[in-house]
């Protein structure tokens, strides 16, 4: 296929030495929804940081077929600091591409597209709010804003659901698949009743990776692979899987 | 009153008087960037290790604030390379350098033959005898670091902020938080002169919390703190001439009332404000 905007080659990665990720290939296309599961410490992130270009593989390559791309990346909830004093439209900001690497000035429309975003996402009333004062949910929003303001190809997303309540979940997830239509998506979770309904694919990511190029969750999946180990601790997601299969 | 006017025509005093403004703008920048970064223990580690440098420089016979700056540098710097790497345990490695440091002090201190210097004076400081050159040291510091700041606040408060995402995004976040870490250890030692190892902390802690009772916005918390620093410490200097007391402790004192008596306005008008609102 041609239009492959970022590929994984015979990555193995970790660290200290050791290798958490082995021999992992994937391609990702420019209309991809890919849903990344797999138990804590099978190297989700580890894959998607080494993607990233933030963590060097031991071997194997990264390539942009289509040369150099722009991902959107929201890291993981636990990663960020609610208690730092930057505003909101601050943390948006961040995540535009300064003219110059060295003296970051913003131009006119590019602040002025921070404005519109926060707008076109409910988030005008919080502009100048500490992050402190913003329930989990809004800060998603505001982190996902600050993916999206570079207007990425590829949106990377890091277990967006933790510290969220259900109703933003279902929101998040609408918006997600609106996204899709103008950019790939890589999402990463260990909810994966919830994320098999709305990914296009499934990558199950457990030391290496299996690729189903379907969303549907088969008990072999689970079984074969011995993937989501973590399934066992979400109370009523395993059922929910069952039924799928029927 | 007279007697007031006439201690500002003391050259000491007045050395004093501009030591003060100058440390508490330069500290009111670098400790906003320490406070929410949350690196208190490090600016710790980094204050007390200097201390080694104080020792070898006076075994050697060279000024002590320029092995003070070495060694807090070096420290700085380790630690932000050490959290980098993440093979040792960042707050194990703080608490050997700090040690370490204040015992290489002790024992250069000891082994320097003849007069040995007042340690009183640099565990405490001495505002009172800073003089024109150390004047001097701290303009062009704090020049420097309001510069730094000005042209680069964005990428000082991104790259503190969320160091992965900002290196994704192609700042250069190494290079940000290195030379913060060498400011950050430039200005514990030029206010060490004044404010001594044990006490320095404060002036870089105290008047950022009295600032984040009215703000969480870091633009704001900076000139915040400069007046905090500025009330507190200029209402020690004139406490310690009023009652002799020592300085640096009148200034902490005055630093840690002033907030104190904030937060207990604060707490008294939400409970005024609760009370009415139940009625």
């Amino acid at each position: 296929m041609s239009n492959v905007i970022a590929r994984l080659n015979q990555v193995t990665a970790g660290y200290n030495g050791d290798a958490v990720l082995r021999n992992v290939s994937i391609d990702i296309h420019s209309e991809d929804f890919i849903g990344i599961i797999g138990p804590n410490g099978g190297g989700k992130t580890t894959m998607v940081k080494t993607l990233l270009g933030i963590l060097e593989p031991f071997r194997g390559s990264i390539d942009f077929p289509q040369g150099k791309i722009k991902i959107g990346y929201l890291p993981q909830a636990s990663q960020i600091d609610r208690s730092f004093p930057i505003t909101v439209k601050e943390v948006v900001q961040s995540g535009l591409k300064p003219k110059t690497r060295w003296l970051p000035t913003f131009t006119h429309e590019q602040k002025q597209s921070v404005e519109r975003l926060l707008e076109e996402t409910g988030l005008a009333a919080y502009i100048h709010r500490p992050i402190g004062e913003l329930s989990g949910g809004q800060l998603q929003r505001v982190l996902l804003c600050r993916a999206l303001i570079n207007q990425p190809q590829l949106l990377v997303l890091d277990e967006p659901n933790t510290y969220v309540d259900k109703n933003f979940e279902g929101e998040l997830y609408q918006w997600l698949q609106e996204l899709n239509q103008k950019m790939a998506i890589l999402l990463i979770s260990h909810d994966v009743g919830t994320i098999s309904s709305i990914v296009k694919t499934i990558a199950c990511v457990n030391g290496t990776l299996h690729y189903h190029h379907s969303n549907k969750i088969t008990p072999e999946l689970l079984k074969v692979y011995n993937c989501p180990i973590d399934l066992i601790a979400h109370g009523n997601v395993p059922h929910r899987v069952l039924k799928k299969h029927d | 009153m007279s007697e007031f006017i006439a201690l500002f025509e003391y050259r000491f005093f007045q050395n004093a008087l501009i030591a003060s403004v100058l440390i508490s703008i330069l500290a009111a920048m670098i400790g906003t960037y320490i406070v929410s970064r949350k690196i208190v223990f490090i600016s710790g580690g980094i204050t007390h290790a200097s201390f080694g440098g104080i020792g070898i420089a006076y075994f050697m016979g060279i000024n002590p604030f320029l092995g003070a700056a070495i060694f807090a540098i070096l420290t700085g710097t380790s630690i932000e390379w050490i959290s980098n790497k993440g093979k040792v345990r960042e707050d194990s490695a703080i608490a050997i350098l700090w040690s370490l440091g204040m015992a290489l002090g002790i024992i250069f201190v000891f082994m320097t033959p003849g007069y040995t210097p007042n340690l009183m004076s640099f565990l405490f400081g001495s505002i009172l005898s800073v003089g024109q050159s150390d004047i001097m040291i701290m303009i062009i510091l704090t020049t420097i670091t309001a510069l730094f700041f000005i042209i680069y606040y964005r990428p000082i408060v991104y790259s503190a902020f969320d160091p992965e995402f900002s290196k994704i995004n192609g700042l250069p976040v190494a290079f940000f938080r290195y030379a913060m870490s060498v400011l950050i250890a430039l200005a514990i030692v030029i206010s060490i002169r004044a404010m001594g190892i044990i006490l320095v902390l404060s002036i870089f802690t105290i008047p950022q919390s009295t600032a984040m009772l009215f703000t969480h916005n870091f633009r704001k918390i900076i000139p915040l703190s400069v007046l905090w620093g500025l009330t507190g410490s200029l209402s020690g200097l004139f406490a310690a001439y009023a009652v002799n007391i020592p300085s640096g402790a009148a200034i902490i004192f005055m630093l840690t009332i002033q907030y104190a008596i904030i937060k207990g306005l604060m707490l008294l008008k939400m409970a005024i404000k609760t009370g009415k609102d139940r009625s």
